[in-house]
């Protein structure tokens, strides 16, 4: 198992819960994790119904079996100050820097610095030992960028050390990047069973690929449950109406004849069924394309509740059931 | 007899009160909208809403063109825009009397184009070809919203067009695209700049002399950090463009004027998802701090349900009615009981049809799963009109479109059509469809 599980996905997905489910799964027996955060949207706070993650490696859940889950938002002003600090005892000239506006550029505007800083930290994070000589952190688990732009984001470094040929950035965006391409790091895709997050997960893959990035698993959220099988919507198109009225007369939910309230029923159920079934057809297609893709896939069930703190530990379960830890 | 359904709830349609009700329609035809912006986070359908509603707008007798920035490739493709060169293409077989031109944006193209209006051909190839330039153009940070606007902008200046409809890029902040200009014209016209282009001139005067220690320490420090190559390749780019075209801020206010004028109007786009909405409330705050006119909210992928008297614990029970008696069945030996005496009490059930006992048992297996799930349907049903609810409270104030939600995704213009028609409809129940023969 990689130590720097990165997880990217389509815009509305869910990659920031899978990435928060992911850390709890991998924060069992003992183990420590590391959530990070990298796009200032305070998601997983969120998710973790906490108040706003500072840039400071915190304590946000206890993963079953006494492992800890720490969490992370990179701020990455904050990070360039610190790694001035870090490497050039700068912190003083900070604040001049940015009264120039050096910080602005360099964040926002500075070509990718912004992200060698934002993988930067969360490969630092990686490497950090204890005075024993132990990992700081067992796994790390970034909640990354979009499909659309994490090629671009993790390949930043390469594009960085390009354009900075020489000078401490350039060896810092090397040092990123051998991680980053290595055994260590897996980058997972969330998806749903639809055609344009299917579509924009295999354009990711090829995409990681071509990048010689370390693609992981393709993680499929928010999977419908199977209410009718393929042999029920066989029978939905065939069965007559007066049957269906007649069994819902008979589950006490009114008269079967026309006009009666189960024979009301009949019509919007049945339409609601062929809905299902056009779906239900939909995914069996986006299932094979993605079995195409050659990876590894999980599937989490969507909660019916909607996500909260107990969907986020029943979906851990289910990915340690999986073993994805 | 069983009580009646239908008494369990009368009107199960939820009535979207206190809000308001957003009418497309009216601001689609409107000759003075001239610009609508579709704002809002990934994932909830922007693109094709923004699609949607040109083509409604078309159709409806508007010239209308759309600036689409990311769209997934069918949807593209169902406009015929399917190649990215950055020029609006009249899209086919649009009906009515109006006319639809949709484009994808080239962020890279769109800003080489500035470079090349703006400056002579010999200093244009120079800035094409500076590294720092190709980073910049090639999408880092802020570009692509920047891009977008002045698009916007160009667009709208060349005074073609009716109706612009817009689609936002799919930011990490879904405000990026409004603060991208400024970030993007501040930087280009600020001091750091000068300082890189030309810090000897700037720290020369006397009694500036604290000041000329801090930005030779920082021009160091920056060379240093960067790399004296590329802060060289930043210094020639710069000064390329500020003798080019200054006034990169100008630009950025031009647009960003245009945008709190009366001719736009802003379209937040969720769905009814906590996240989403989320998003969306924050969205509809930004906007009125910055004084940004927003016309309201569409809602996508609201589901419904013609059958929504019948509650989910409701149908949960009577589909466990409907399987109980079969387990029983199976226990005893497949005796195929079916015309046992009705156990549920209503008078008008069940019919003295002769069924063969199998079949019987696989309709009301059937009916178990349309009941069950009916059931999910309702419970996603209330769990949206929850999320709602909260923001309608949160924001009464903002008018409400919901749109039904489809089964399937939308690849074609009739695809569209359809969006736009349920948009219009503002009511999530399944349209109607025609009787079904099989009765």
């Amino acid at each position: 198992m990689s130590r720097l599980q990165v997880v990217s996905g389509k815009g509305g997905t869910g990659k920031t819960t899978v990435a928060a489910a992911l850390a709890l799964a991998l924060a069992t027996e003992g183990k420590r994790t590391l959530l990070v955060e990298v796009e200032g949207r305070q998601g997983i706070a969120q998710l973790f119904e906490t108040e706003a993650l500072p840039y400071e490696e915190r304590k946000i859940a206890v993963a079953p079996g006494g492992g800890e889950v720490y969490a992370l938002a990179i701020d990455p002003e904050l990070a360039l100050l610190d790694y001035l600090q870090m490497f050039y005892k700068l912190g003083g000239a900070g604040r001049a820097l940015k009264k120039l506006g050096a910080i602005d550029f360099a964040t926002t505007i500075a070509p990718g610095l912004r992200d060698v800083l934002l993988t930067g930290k969360a490969c630092e994070a990686v490497r950090r030992k204890d005075k024993s000589g132990r990992f700081a952190y067992d796994y790390v688990v970034m909640d990354a960028p979009p499909t659309g732009r994490i090629t671009r984001f993790l390949n930043v470094n390469d594009e960085v050390a390009g354009l900075a040929k020489i000078g401490p950035i350039h060896n810092q965006a090397q040092a990123v990047m051998r991680v980053l391409k290595s055994k260590e790091t897996a980058v997972h895709l969330v998806t749903l069973l639809e055609e344009m997050p299917v579509q924009e997960t295999a354009d990711g893959i090829a995409e990681l690929r071509a990048a010689k990035l370390p693609v992981g698993r393709i993680m499929v959220n928010m999977v419908r449950p199977e209410v009718l099988d393929a042999a029920d919507l066989e029978l939905v198109r065939s069965v007559p109406r007066s049957s269906v009225a007649r069994a819902l007369s008979a589950a006490g939910l009114g008269g079967a004849r026309r006009g009666g309230n189960a024979e009301k029923l009949v019509d919007p159920l049945l339409e609601q069924a062929e809905e299902y079934a056009e779906r239900y057809e939909l995914e069996h297609e986006q299932r094979a394309v993605l079995a195409e893709l050659g990876l590894p896939l999980h599937e989490l069930p969507l909660l019916a509740e909607g996500m909260d703190l107990a969907g986020l530990y029943e979906l851990a379960t289910e990915l340690r059931k999986q073993g994805m830890s | 007899m069983s009580p009646d359904p239908a008494a369990d709830q009368e009107s199960t349609r939820h009535p979207l009160s206190p809000a308001r009700t957003l009418d497309v329609d009216p601001l689609l035809d409107d000759p003075k909208t001239r610009i609508v912006v579709c704002c809002g986070s990934g994932g909830v359908g922007k693109t094709t809403t923004a699609a949607a509603l040109g083509l409604r707008a078309a159709e409806r007798g508007r010239k209308v063109v759309v600036l689409t920035i990311d769209p997934a490739r069918r949807l593209a493709q169902s406009m015929g825009i399917d190649s990215l060169d950055n020029t609006p293409r009249r899209v086919k077989d649009v009906d009515g009397g109006g006319e639809l031109h949709a484009m994808m944006l080239d962020m890279k193209r769109t800003f080489d184009e500035i470079v090349e209006a703006h400056a002579d051909r010999e200093r244009a190839a120079a800035i094409l070809s500076n590294p720092f330039y190709q980073s910049l153009s090639a999408g880092f940070a802020g570009t692509q919203e920047y891009m977008a606007m002045e698009k916007l902008g160009q667009l709208r200046a060349r005074n073609e067009w009716d109706l612009i409809v817009v689609d936002t890029p799919p930011s990490r902040s879904a405000l990026d695209f409004l603060d991208a200009p400024k970030r993007l014209g501040s930087f280009l016209d600020g001091r750091l700049i000068r300082l890189l282009t030309a810090p000897a001139k700037l720290g020369g005067r006397a009694g500036m002399k604290f000041l000329n220690v801090g930005m030779s320490m920082m021009t160091g420090t920056l060379g240093k950090l960067l790399g004296g190559q590329l802060l060289k390749d930043v210094q020639t780019f710069v000064s390329a463009m500020d003798t080019t075209f200054g006034g990169f801020r100008t630009r950025a206010d031009a647009t960003y004027k245009l945008l709190q004028a009366p001719g736009t109007a802003f379209l937040v786009v969720a769905a009814p998802e906590r996240d989403a909405l989320r998003e969306a409330a924050y969205f509809v705050e930004r906007l009125a701090a910055e004084d940004m006119p927003l016309a309201g909210l569409v809602l996508n992928r609201v589901h419904g349900s013609g059958a929504a008297r019948l509650s989910a614990e409701r149908a949960l029970a009577a589909a466990e009615n409907l399987v109980e008696p079969r387990i029983v069945d199976q226990d005893g030996g497949k005796a195929g009981l079916r015309n046992s005496p009705d156990p549920y009490g209503s008078s008008e059930s069940p019919a003295s049809e002769p069924h063969s006992p199998g079949a019987d048992g696989d309709v009301d297996q059937l009916t178990a799963g349309l009941l069950r799930l009916h059931a999910d349907r309702m419970q996603l049903l209330s769990r949206e009109q929850r999320t709602r609810d909260r923001f309608t409270t949160l924001h009464p104030e903002v008018a409400v479109a919901e749109v039904a939600a489809l089964p399937g995704d939308v690849h074609d213009l009739a695809g569209l059509r359809n969006i736009g028609d349920r948009l219009t409809a503002n009511r999530p129940e399944l349209p109607e469809t025609a009787v079904d023969p099989r009765d």
